[in-house]
């Protein structure tokens, strides 16, 4: 058992005003593991059923990316860069 | 062919550079500087506004600087998405900082403006030619007279046009971040799948290398791929550094949607020489030529108040304490100023600001931030919004019978205009027969 955080290093950021996309850069060793998850599991820690995923072990990198739960920018927006969507999973635990 | 070399300052115009490495740029013989200008990553303020992020002193002394640049290299000077937004007033924006200095400098330039501005009328009028993109907002042709401002993203061919008029420097509206870096490669037939995935990588210079703060990179293009190289002697290209630059602000990292066709990146070698990466095996596959639209619309007008709680039961209780301070705040509002249309929110800063309901953290902090932001039709009604919500921020019981609390406000007064707020609208795509159909080129002295 580990949390993704310590598996990998994560990054958020909006790509466009209407999508996020989420980068999973994994430690050594780890991409396996991280690879393994389910994009289901994924999909229900950021609240999203429109997650679409790209796995790369060429960069040892899992991407996924998503529509933005509100636009960019818009009244209800927390989050005008993106950034804060990676600690969605960063305490994920991972078998 | 000849192979044709393009020197990218920085990322984007406003971020700055090493300057030893733009002299090393500089005594390779670059055939075209070219730099990025916008982004609609800030937000929709500026596209709203038609109006640049980064501060004047700052994007006139960065200019002024490769301008001289691109005139001791004896080659054009280009950049896309002007004043972070390409928005028509922020083209005539870097128009009026470039003539100030060549005006100064004493020296006169022959310069392309290419503007992205599309009109509402006509735009609307061509509805049938325009589609939405996966996750694109529900818009209708009726929403577009109250936008603002309306860009289409200008595409390798339009920049192509401006460089075609022979101009020494070119000044584009809102373009994509690749279309500025490959026009030239392109036009001079270097081949196409490399144009557009050297442009991809070389779009925010140096990030895609180590050192990513030295700024300068040279791409160098050809009839088989492209070779892209840090100019800064510190830092370097790897093929792990390059191709993760296509993970960068990018939904898909394989294929990536331009006007006129798509780029397939999966059959791309990265090949080590020395500092740099040479790149091959990219596909450019022609498809319908479209432009992407980006409009904003104004969305109210914005006030906001903090208030900064220390109490540990206060801290503790926060949820049941913001609860019903709205609910009070409302009625209090519906009663005084009925039939007032008007947005609400309270974030808790230090608590679940960022995400929200999504939150998964449960850690107790010593104090919490409360943060009313008031979104109403005019500036006064959200003043006067705010100012009924005032009383409750200072002075709110968590329950009814203990004594009168007092919270921390960090400045008076305790309401601060946001000014207009903006709205992003638009996510779709505008077919077009003649790719300049939605631009327009001038050519002006300056």
């Amino acid at each position: 058992m580990a949390e993704l955080g310590d598996l990998a290093r994560i990054r958020s950021k909006n790509a466009g005003p209407f999508w996020l996309t989420i980068d999973l850069f994994c430690e050594p060793g780890s991409y396996a593991r991280v690879a393994a998850i389910p994009t289901a599991a994924f999909a229900a820690r950021l609240g999203s059923a429109g997650v679409k995923r790209f796995d790369l072990p060429d960069l040892q990198v899992v991407k996924l990316s998503l529509p933005r739960p509100e636009v960019q920018g818009s009244l209800r927006d927390r989050d005008m860069h993106g950034a804060g969507f990676a600690h969605l999973l960063t305490g994920m635990v991972v078998e | 062919m000849t192979p044709v070399r393009i020197l990218v300052p920085a990322g984007a115009l406003g971020l700055g550079w090493d300057a030893d490495a733009l002299e090393a740029g500089l005594a390779r013989g670059p055939d075209l500087i070219a730099i990025d200008g916008g982004s609609t990553d800030s937000g929709p303020s500026y596209l709203g506004r038609g109006v640049s992020k980064y501060a004047r002193a700052q994007i006139a002394g960065e200019w002024g600087t490769l301008i001289d640049a691109a005139h001791r290299a004896g080659c054009p000077l280009v950049i896309g998405t002007a004043g972070t937004c390409g928005a028509g007033a922020a083209v005539d924006w870097m128009l009026e900082i470039t003539r100030d200095h060549l005006a100064r400098a004493g020296r006169q330039a022959k310069i392309a403006l290419l503007y992205s501005d599309q009109d509402a009328a006509g735009l609307a009028a061509a509805w049938d030619r325009v589609t939405p993109l996966p996750g694109a907002p529900e818009v209708g042709p009726e929403m577009l007279a109250d936008c603002t401002n309306i860009v289409a993203l200008a595409g390798a061919e339009q920049v192509q046009a401006a460089l075609a008029t022979g101009a020494d420097i070119v000044i584009c509206g809102r373009a994509t971040d690749t279309a500025i870096l490959a026009a030239l490669p392109l036009a001079r037939g270097c081949h196409a799948g490399a144009a557009w995935h050297g442009a991809k990588v070389g779009e925010c210079g140096a990030l895609c290398c180590t050192h990513p703060d030295t700024g300068v990179i040279e791409l160098l293009f050809d009839a088989t791929g492209f070779t892209v190289t840090p100019m800064a002697e510190a830092s370097r290209a790897t093929p792990r550094t390059v191709a993760a630059h296509l993970l960068y602000e990018n939904a898909d990292p394989v294929v990536l949607h331009e006007p006129g066709g798509r780029l397939d990146t999966s059959a791309a070698t990265y090949g080590p020489q020395g500092r740099a990466v040479r790149v091959e095996g990219s596909e450019w596959i022609p498809g319908p030529y479209t432009v992407k639209l980006e409009a904003a619309r104004m969305a109210g007008h914005g006030v906001m108040s903090l208030v900064l709680i220390r109490d540990p039961r206060y801290v503790a209780g926060i949820d049941a304490w913001c609860a019903s301070l709205e609910a009070r705040a409302r009625a209090r509002i519906a009663a005084r100023m009925p039939g007032q249309g008007y947005d609400l929110e309270l974030r808790r800063i230090g608590r679940d600001a960022t995400l929200g309901a999504a939150e998964p953290g449960r850690a107790v902090p010593d104090e919490i931030g409360v943060m009313a932001q008031i979104v109403a039709d005019t500036p006064e009604a959200a003043r006067e919004v705010a100012k009924l919500v005032n009383p409750l921020l200072l002075h709110h019981p968590l329950t009814p019978e203990e004594p009168m609390p007092t919270f921390a406000f960090p400045f008076s007064p305790p309401e601060c205009d946001l000014g207009p707020q903006y709205a992003f609208v638009l996510h779709h795509v505008l077919a077009l027969d003649d790719p300049m159909a939605a631009f327009r080129l001038e050519v002006v002295d300056g």
